[in-house]
């Protein structure tokens, strides 16, 4: 039965409150491929699956053995025998009926041989469990098809991610703790019109209580610059002294008692924050002089026009300035004082858009494009978010692992400390050096332990002298990634499968930021780290 | 990869509902010594047979929005009681795995449910409960000659998650930080000013506020029922009034689902996040019982905005927590402070953050309730008592007060001392 519109509203509400109807629609067109249903695996679809992702396809060709259902919470005793994509996507199904569930029976080395282009259909590939050699076939056909690749694997107690995504732009990054864009340090002309249409002096006290902080700063700022030849207040001195200017306009009763006005106490409250001095991010400044955003042509994707038409604001109308952003923080006021500042900010932000719009229409036409190739809508939402937006560009993985571009020094720093996350970082790469070696993992059989402990240490070395890395591998770790036995623990790959899917909403939603590009978990400690590699 | 090859050390776990390689997984942390275990860790093959029983309370039922999340509901389920659908999924998914399902508060368990536990672990959607689950095994501690008796002691695994954001922590009560130890950590929730909500509104939300506390009492659309969140006309009327508030004081943004998740407070969630901390947590549970692994000590922020973060701490015991010190807690008020002073101290203050204290002490040899405000004939009887000085209640320099919350299993002891 086909969900209608309002039974998803229901059930998606709690997540439609994160990423909007707009986030769920690029949910629900997307199709993601998982490789290989480990725990791992379906842990991560089973975190795309119940926010309802438009499809899935499970690409494995082994064999349910009764050690795979043991720590996989979609598979049953039941499936022993049975081919492991398919017996694993019947359990995950079940959980969504919103979403279209695909398996391949086939090792992704075959599709890779048989049918490279397979993967180019998908909007999100994450192999999980992959060996070493597959796992850099993949990224090499993915990497030219521009399709971002998620690499995890559980390995013991520890989790690894690795993401590469060529170029991944964001203009809802939703950043936890925005400043407010307010100009108060350059106003503009709509705003000081405003300012003047006040005057504390004759105000009565109704009124004088609930006049917003915003007016207030400004109305004492106009004074303090023709005090002090058109300055801002700069350092703690002044702004102490800007503060208590503030406090001595505060109404004083009969006895000369200062009266409660809390809009007077929010105003010194804000002092700090409002003197900010209104600047273009550095992130955004550095987008501007990238290569994509100096060099449109009828390629260049809309997040990218809409950038240089940003840029082309910010030289001509907004004199420097990006477009306001249009938002003030709620404030002590009465209705009508608030709605009517707020509506100044909102019809400049309205404004500056337009004019942002002006220059896309110009630059589209330059490429031989119609105006309405990109929406009036989709400009605003950029204009309200410029100075939130933000890029992210992977190193390839053939980047990582050549001997040529290794990020030797993100590898040696890290490891000035023997005991930080990178130290599971080269642990994984050791044990895949030992499984193109010797064709298995180390200490799978208890008997094992013991002897592979030195054989891991030889592939350990093997690959720090390939890469020349000078740093040292305590045994501990050699010894305790041989007690592993390539164990998959359920709750470490549950902990990744939480973090994976939210990474690949990230990469379809465009909202909130990928990280880049390798991420280590550490159960034993419950730490974890975001390295560059 | 099945351990054919080699025989099993100890044959323990092998029962008629396991299958061969089944605990392949985990065998490796239970029976291999390593260089990170715990400095109690025996290795073996006793406890290779998953948790055994596991007991789950939850006073709630399933609900739709829940569905975007709550892996082990289906539609179907809807209106069913969570623990009961939640165990009879886990035990026919999980052969020999039994769950209990309690469809209670926690609250309406007592301590000889509790005690039998080896770990406790929350999932709790309030501060209130937490501290409540707190108090209660911090007063299963027992102690002879002041020292703590180990085996009374139920550890605690703590998980929350708030949309992209997420805690975990490890609670070993009598010895590490417990919830009130670090109540500081949960501000209270902020609520609108009544007078921005009568007479001065500026965002949607104040509007919706509007109709949801005052209007609603006042026109009673539905008879004389409460606003119930949950029920779609009840929102929609919300909904219309606030639209009507907002026009009236040009407001824009009053919508159906902002007007939902004001009047229900609702906090945005994920599948993804929950899973992230109920995975720390299950690993937290899983280190416990075997003693593999040193626990996590003891906090653990998680929030994945922009890229995924986190952070680990030891959060400290407070010397003096009301919780869990032991110490009788120190009011310090002058014997012309007003009762009402002492509640409103209760009630505020960072540390304490009570909801609604009911006051005892004993006076002449007799209990005597100073304030109750959960029984409505002993808070009109009571009510007096907060305009009087404590003096005027005959209270003295030393006096102990018994204090009782929704906070705490236990009454907290406080210790009056005058000042000048």
């Amino acid at each position: 039965m086909a969900a209608t519109k309002a039974s998803k509203e229901q059930r998606y509400d709690r997540q439609l409150r994160l990423w909007g109807d707009h986030g769920q629609e690029e949910l629900e067109n997307a199709h993601i491929c998982v490789i290989n249903a480990t725990a791992t695996g379906t842990e991560i679809l089973k975190n795309l699956v119940l926010p309802g992702i438009g499809a899935f396809t499970i690409v494995d060709g082994h064999t349910v053995t009764g050690e795979d259902v043991g720590n996989n919470f979609f598979l049953s005793s039941n499936s022993i025998g049975k081919n492991r994509a398919q017996a694993a996507t019947e359990l995950l199904q079940e959980l969504n009926s919103d979403v279209s569930g695909n398996f391949v029976e086939e090792s992704p080395d075959k599709l890779l041989d048989n049918d490279p282009e397979f993967f180019h259909r998908f909007s999100v590939v994450i192999g999980v469990q992959l060996p070493e050699s597959t796992c850099l076939r993949l990224g090499s056909v993915l990497w030219s098809a521009s399709v971002p690749f998620l690499v995890c694997k559980t390995y013991g107690l520890i989790g690894y991610m690795r993401l590469v995504v060529q170029e991944h732009t964001v203009i809802e990054s939703h950043p936890d703790n925005a400043l407010e864009d307010l100009r108060l340090d350059q106003p503009f002309a709509e705003f000081q019109n405003h300012v003047k249409s006040y005057d504390l002096d004759s105000m009565d006290k109704k009124d004088h209580s609930h006049t917003p902080w915003i007016i207030i700063i400004a109305k004492y700022l106009e004074k303090w610059f023709s005090e002090h030849n058109c300055q801002l207040p700069k350092n703690y001195k002044e702004k102490e002294a800007f503060r208590q200017f503030i406090r001595e306009g505060i109404l004083k009763n009969e006895n000369g008692v200062p009266e409660d006005e809390e809009n007077f106490e929010e105003a010194i409250k804000n002092v700090n924050t409002a003197l900010n001095l209104t600047k273009i991010p550095g992130a955004v400044e550095d987008l501007f002089n990238s290569e994509q955003c100096n060099n449109i042509t009828s390629q260049t994707p809309s997040f990218w026009v809409m950038l240089r038409a940003v840029k082309e604001f910010v030289h001509n109308e907004g004199n420097g300035s990006l477009p306001v952003r249009g938002n003030v923080p709620d404030m002590i006021a009465d209705s009508q004082k608030f709605i009517n500042l707020q509506n100044v900010y909102r019809e400049k932000a309205l404004q500056d858009a337009a004019a942002v719009s002006k220059h896309v229409e110009c630059l589209l036409q330059s490429v031989g494009k119609p105006p309405e190739s990109i929406a009036e809508k989709d400009i605003k939402l950029f204009c309200k978010n410029a100075s939130f937006l933000r890029v992210v560009r992977c190193r390839s993985l053939a980047e990582e692992y050549s001997v040529d571009s290794v990020n030797k020094d993100e590898i040696t720093s890290c490891m000035d400390n023997p005991d930080s996350e990178m130290v599971f970082y080269l642990m994984l790469r050791a044990v895949d050096r030992f499984y193109q070696q010797h064709s298995r993992y180390p200490g799978v059989y208890n008997y094992q332990v013991e002897e592979d402990i030195s054989k891991l240490k030889l592939s350990v070395n093997s690959l720090l002298q390939e890469y020349s890395l000078n740093v040292n591998i305590k045994d501990d770790y050699i010894h305790e990634f041989c007690r592993y036995g390539a164990a998959e623990p359920h709750t470490v790959s549950a902990f990744l499968g939480g973090s994976a899917a939210q990474e690949a909403i990230k990469i379809i939603s465009h909202q909130f930021v990928p990280f880049n590009n390798t991420f280590i978990y550490n159960a034993m400690s419950q730490t974890s780290a975001t390295l560059q590699l | 990869m099945a351990d054919a090859e080699e025989p099993m050390a100890v044959d323990g776990g092998h029962r008629d509902c396991d299958w061969d390689g089944r605990w392949n997984h985990v065998r490796k942390f239970l029976e291999r010594p390593g260089p990170f275990t715990h400095p109690d860790f025996e290795p073996g093959a006793e406890a290779l047979s998953g948790f055994g029983v596991i007991h789950v309370v939850d006073m709630d039922v399933i609900d739709v929005s829940n569905l975007n999340r709550q892996f082990l509901f289906r539609p179907k389920d809807v209106g069913r009681p969570k623990a009961e659908v939640a165990a009879d999924f886990i035990n026919s998914r999980i052969p020999g795995c039994k769950v209990v399902p309690h469809f209670k508060k926690i609250q309406d368990l007592g301590e000889s449910f509790y005690k039998q536990f080896h770990i406790i672990v929350c999932g709790l959607d309030s501060i209130i409960a937490r501290r409540w689950m707190n108090g209660m095994l911090i007063s299963l501690l027992s102690y002879e000659d002041g020292v703590l008796d180990s085996s009374s002691i139920i550890p605690l695994i703590d998980g929350g998650v708030e949309g992209f954001k997420g805690n975990a922590r490890v609670i070993v009560p009598g010895m590490t930080a417990c919830i009130d130890c670090t109540l500081e950590l949960y501000p209270p929730q902020i609520n609108f000013p009544m007078c921005t909500i009568a007479s001065m509104p500026r965002l949607p939300e104040h509007c919706i506020e509007y109709a949801r506390i005052l209007q609603w009492p006042k026109e009673k659309p539905f008879g004389d029922t409460g606003l119930d969140g949950d029920n779609p006309q009840h929102i929609q009327w919300v909904f219309e009034r606030s639209q009507e508030r907002a026009a009236e004081f040009n407001i824009t943004g009053v919508t159906y689902r902002l007007t939902q998740g004001v009047v229900k407070r609702i906090i945005p969630a994920v599948a993804s996040t929950n899973a992230v901390i109920a995975a720390a947590c299950a690993t937290e549970a899983f280190k416990i019982a075997t003693s593999s692994y040193i626990p996590l000590n003891n906090y653990l922020v998680f929030n994945d905005v922009d890229g995924l973060y986190t952070y680990t701490f030891e959060a400290e015991r407070k010397e003096n927590c009301s919780a869990c010190s032991q110490v009788p807690q120190d009011l310090q008020f002058p014997p012309s402070a007003k009762l009402q002073e002492v509640l409103e101290y209760l009630t505020e203050s960072a540390s304490l953050q009570m909801k609604s204290p009911a006051i005892t002490t004993t006076l002449e040899g007799k209990n005597k309730t100073l304030y109750l405000q959960s029984v409505k004939s002993i808070e009109e009887r009571t009510r007096p008592n907060l305009c009087k000085t404590l003096k005027e209640l005959g209270l003295s320099d030393g006096q102990e007060l018994a204090v009782a919350d929704v906070t705490t299993p236990q009454t907290v002891l406080f210790k009056l001392n005058f000042t000048a």
